[in-house]
This record gives C-alpha cells, sequence and structure tokens, in this order.
C-alpha cells in the first residue's frame, strides 16, 4: 500500500476519492430509481464537504441539482449527558422539507455507528423522510449499534486505535489515510 | 466554569464561545420539532424571590427545548413566608439533586452565598442591582447577529443606570469584547462613580446618542424611583424618552433594543418600539438560545463535589 510522507498508508488517493464519488453518485442514482425527491445530508462537520461533492458528481451525471443540507450530532449524542460540553457545536442546516424524500445521510468514516444513529435521531426531528440511505467514503468496522452503510468508497477492517481521516474539502482533491493513531480513536 | 454569577466570572474568549455555542441553537428554534434529547434526566430548578415573567419563561422553555426536567419555584409566594431562610431553601433543593439551578433575587449578591454552599451550578437571572449576565451575554448575541461584530461598534445605555443590573453586566461584557459604551441619563440615575466601568459618562441624550451604533433603552422603574429622583416621568419621557425626534440625531442605521418590559411612552416611544429599527423581539429570541447554551455549557459540571 502506498504511504503518505507521514508514514500513513493511503486508503484512497484523490484519484480514487474521485473515482469512488463518481461510482456512488451513479450507485445513489440506480437504487433510488432516479427520485426527484433526493436530498444529501453532510453529518458535520467531515461528511459535509463529501456530501457537496457528491451533489456534484450527481449533477454532472444526471444534469441535476439535489439540494444539500447538514447535521450537527453534538446534541444528540449518546453520552451527551456524561460527556464534556462540545465548545465546537455549530448548527445544522437543513434548508428543504425532507417529508417524502430519499434523504442520503453522507459521512465521512464509519466506525461505531453511533454518531449516525445520532444523524439519524436528529434528521427525524425534521420531518419523515420517505427512506433513509446511508453513504460513507470509508467504513473502517467496529461496529457498536446495528447499523451498516447503503454506499461504501472503501472497506476496510482497522486496527481500534487507528486514525482514519479524509482530506480534502468541497472542491476535491482529497484522500483518505490511515495512520497509528493515539490507542482508542 | 462551574457558576455564571457575574460577567467577570468569563473571559472574553469564553464570552464568545458563548455566543457560537448560542448559535447552534438558535436554529433549533425553527425547525418543525423544537426540542433536542441533549439534557435527558437532567433537573434544572429556577428558583425565583422575585417576580419575572419572561426570563422565567425563557428559561423554563430553553430547559424544555433541551429535554432537562424544569421546576419553578416561586418563592415570593412560598416559604419565604412561612419564615424559612435562604440557606434552608437551597439545601432543601440541594437534596433533591438539581443539575442547575437558577436564581434571581432581590438582593445583590445572593447568588454568590448560595453558589458557595451547594453542589449544583448556579445561573444567575438576576440579583438586586448586583448583575444580569444572561441578559447581557443575549444582547450581544443580538447585537452580534444584527451587525455582525461587537467590536468597535459603540453602544449608549440610556435610562436609570445607578439601578439597572442590566447596564452594569452589559457595560463590563460589551467592553468586554472591544465596543465603546456610553452612559446616557441625567445625574440623579447614574451611578456615584461611573470610574470602575471603562465608559464614557453623557447626561445629555442629543450628544449621548450622537454617532451611537445602538442605542439600550432601560426600563424606568417607576415603582422604585417614585418622584425621588426624577421630577416626573413625562420630563423624563420628553428629554430622555428614545422617540423618532431622539433618533434624528443619531445615525440613520442606528438599532435601538431594550430588555423589556417596556413603559411604552416613558423610555422608549411606540414608534420606536414597533420600527424596523428596534431589536426588542430578537432580544427575546436570542434570549431562548442563549440559555439553551448555557445549559448545556453547565449541565455537565452540576456532578461535581460541593464546594464547601
Amino acid at each position: 500500500m502506498t504511504k503518505t510522507e507521514a508514514g500513513e498508508d493511503v486508503l484512497l488517493d484523490a484519484a480514487a476519492v474521485e473515482r469512488a464519488l463518481r461510482r456512488i453518485a451513479s450507485e445513489i442514482v440506480e437504487r433510488t430509481r432516479g427520485a426527484e425527491n433526493l436530498a444529501l445530508v453532510g453529518v458535520r462537520r467531515g461528511g459535509v464537504p463529501v456530501a457537496t461533492r457528491l451533489a456534484k458528481a450527481i449533477e454532472d451525471a444526471e444534469g441535476r441539482t439535489v439540494p444539500v443540507g447538514s447535521v450537527d450530532i453534538s446534541l444528540y449524542r449518546d453520552d451527551a449527558a456524561t460527556a464534556l460540553p462540545d465548545p465546537k457545536i455549530g448548527p445544522s442546516d437543513i434548508p428543504f422539507a425532507i417529508a417524502g424524500h430519499h434523504v442520503v445521510i453522507v459521512d465521512d468514516v464509519l466506525q461505531t455507528g453511533r454518531t449516525i444513529r445520532a444523524a439519524i435521531e436528529c434528521l427525524l426531528d425534521y420531518g419523515r423522510p420517505k427512506r433513509v440511505w446511508l453513504a460513507v467514503l470509508c467504513d473502517r468496522g467496529g461496529r457498536e449499534l446495528p447499523i451498516s452503510a447503503d454506499f461504501v468508497g472503501v472497506s476496510i477492517e482497522a486496527p481500534a486505535g487507528a486514525l482514519i481521516s479524509a482530506e480534502g474539502d468541497a472542491e476535491g482533491s482529497g484522500s483518505v489515510v490511515m495512520g497509528p493513531g493515539k490507542g482508542e480513536s | 466554569m462551574k457558576h455564571l454569577l457575574t460577567i467577570d466570572d468569563i473571559s472574553a474568549d469564553e464570552a464568545i464561545g458563548i455566543l457560537d455555542t448560542s448559535e447552534a441553537f438558535f436554529e433549533v428554534a425553527k425547525r418543525p420539532v423544537k426540542k433536542v434529547p441533549t439534557l435527558r434526566g437532567k433537573t434544572v430548578i429556577n428558583l425565583f424571590y422575585e417576580n419575572s415573567t419572561r426570563t422565567r419563561t425563557s428559561f423554563e422553555l430553553a430547559g424544555k427545548r433541551m429535554s432537562a426536567d424544569v421546576i419553578n419555584m416561586s418563592v415570593a409566594s412560598s416559604s419565604v413566608k412561612k419564615g424559612e431562610s435562604l440557606y434552608d431553601t437551597v439545601k432543601t433543593l440541594e437534596a433533591m439533586h438539581p443539575d442547575i439551578v437558577i436564581v434571581r433575587h432581590g438582593a445583590s449578591g445572593a447568588p454568590q452565598y448560595i453558589a458557595s454552599r451547594v453542589a449544583f451550578s448556579v445561573i444567575n437571572a438576576g440579583d438586586g442591582t448586583h448583575a444580569h449576565p444572561t441578559q447581557a451575554l443575549l444582547d450581544a448575541f443580538t447585537l452580534r447577529r444584527a451587525r455582525g461584530r461587537i467590536d468597535g461598534l459603540t453602544v449608549a445605555i440610556c435610562g436609570d443606570i445607578a439601578r439597572s443590573r442590566v447596564a452594569r453586566s452589559n457595560a463590563l461584557l460589551l467592553t468586554k469584547l472591544g465596543a465603546k459604551v456610553r452612559f446616557v441619563a441625567p445625574r440623579t440615575l447614574l451611578p456615584a462613580d461611573s470610574s470602575a466601568y471603562d465608559v464614557e459618562v453623557y447626561e445629555e441624550l442629543e450628544a449621548g446618542i450622537a454617532g451611537v451604533d445602538v442605542i439600550m433603552a432601560l426600563r424606568i422603574q417607576h415603582e422604585r424611583l417614585a418622584g425621588s429622583l426624577l421630577p416626573s416621568l413625562r420630563e423624563y419621557s420628553r428629554t430622555f424618552g428614545i422617540n423618532d425626534a431622539a433618533l434624528s440625531l443619531a445615525d440613520p442605521d442606528c438599532l435601538v433594543m431594550h430588555p423589556g418590559p417596556m413603559n411604552r411612552g416613558v423610555e422608549i416611544s411606540p414608534e420606536v418600539a414597533d420600527s424596523p429599527r428596534s431589536l426588542v423581539l430578537n432580544q427575546v429570541e436570542a434570549g431562548l438560545a442563549v440559555r439553551m447554551a448555557l445549559l448545556y455549557l453547565f449541565a455537565g459540571e452540576g456532578a461535581d463535589a460541593p464546594a464547601d
């Protein structure tokens, strides 16, 4: 596997991320049967640029725009009562009605599934979607809840403490790398 | 940070952190479901020794929208009349293991007294003529949303400044955040010594509001003033009331704030209160978001050991 200068394993380089996003985009369109009422919701903060790029990939392939929103799951964490408050909490932003829509929750890395559970709960406070899907750039294993992704960029079984990060922004040129991390992430 | 008693308790960075956190809660009120599960299982008690509708309602709704259990105690109408001391009342509350107690009291310093003797977090919702930090934070939040910044703005606080905890807390917070603050009032309503604050003092409205970005009108507490400090409410209204004539002396885009409840026709005219320049209802809306943020930030602190 290729390494970065910092010695991290490159799971997906920039070109592979681009290819994965194009594939996921066409899979989303295919599995929602070209549904008009499709929307993407990125999980703050890592999922938001991925959702934006995915929307662009769908637009490039299908010639139609897909609304993109974001959710901040801090208020819905299952350890909200015991964890220290998150000083970086930001607003959720879903500027469109989601009732009756196919909503794809988008995140960069899927591990325990707890973030996604919180994201689903937050999403449901905005309305009742017809169906909720999950797309992730990297599924690293280590699930603690019965949650699975419908659309996956790369799937690996990463050691528990490894640190996986997806870089890049909404404009693109990101990669997904795995470093040794510092114990439990 | 375990308690919020005065603006002195927080640094400029912490204040900005609170305002940033409040942005996240501002959005919650606009959702179809205006409730988040964050404070499930937490208990918030509103302990109000003074009558209050808006502040108590604001804290109550903030707690409920965070899924906390909220209890309102209007002590003025219960235990005190039976002779219970403040100490015994708060120790009784402590035995019920609340996480946060919101205190309003007519005596300056009462929240400090409570905070030093209990395990729960205390948020000061106004004590005597001393402090009203949550009002100052919500005013700063409103102002920042309206103008995009606080640093570099000039704010005129007009009215009964000597007896106003709102003026005191606002002067401290706004100067901490880089605004220039003016106290504008007739001499009888100014503090005997304003040098503790980094403010300019004006005894005439015209000079006081010239060139300011925002005017904060304070309520004339006529039940407390009763003739001794002002010749009459009408005279105050004519010389210091914020009305269209007064605003014509200020900048064309000068905004007007008021902590409420307003005496229309005394410190603020109905035309100004209802004009697009008025941020009065924005302040109410901001109050909810800021208090949700404060409950969020303080709820995790309630489990600490008692301070004594």
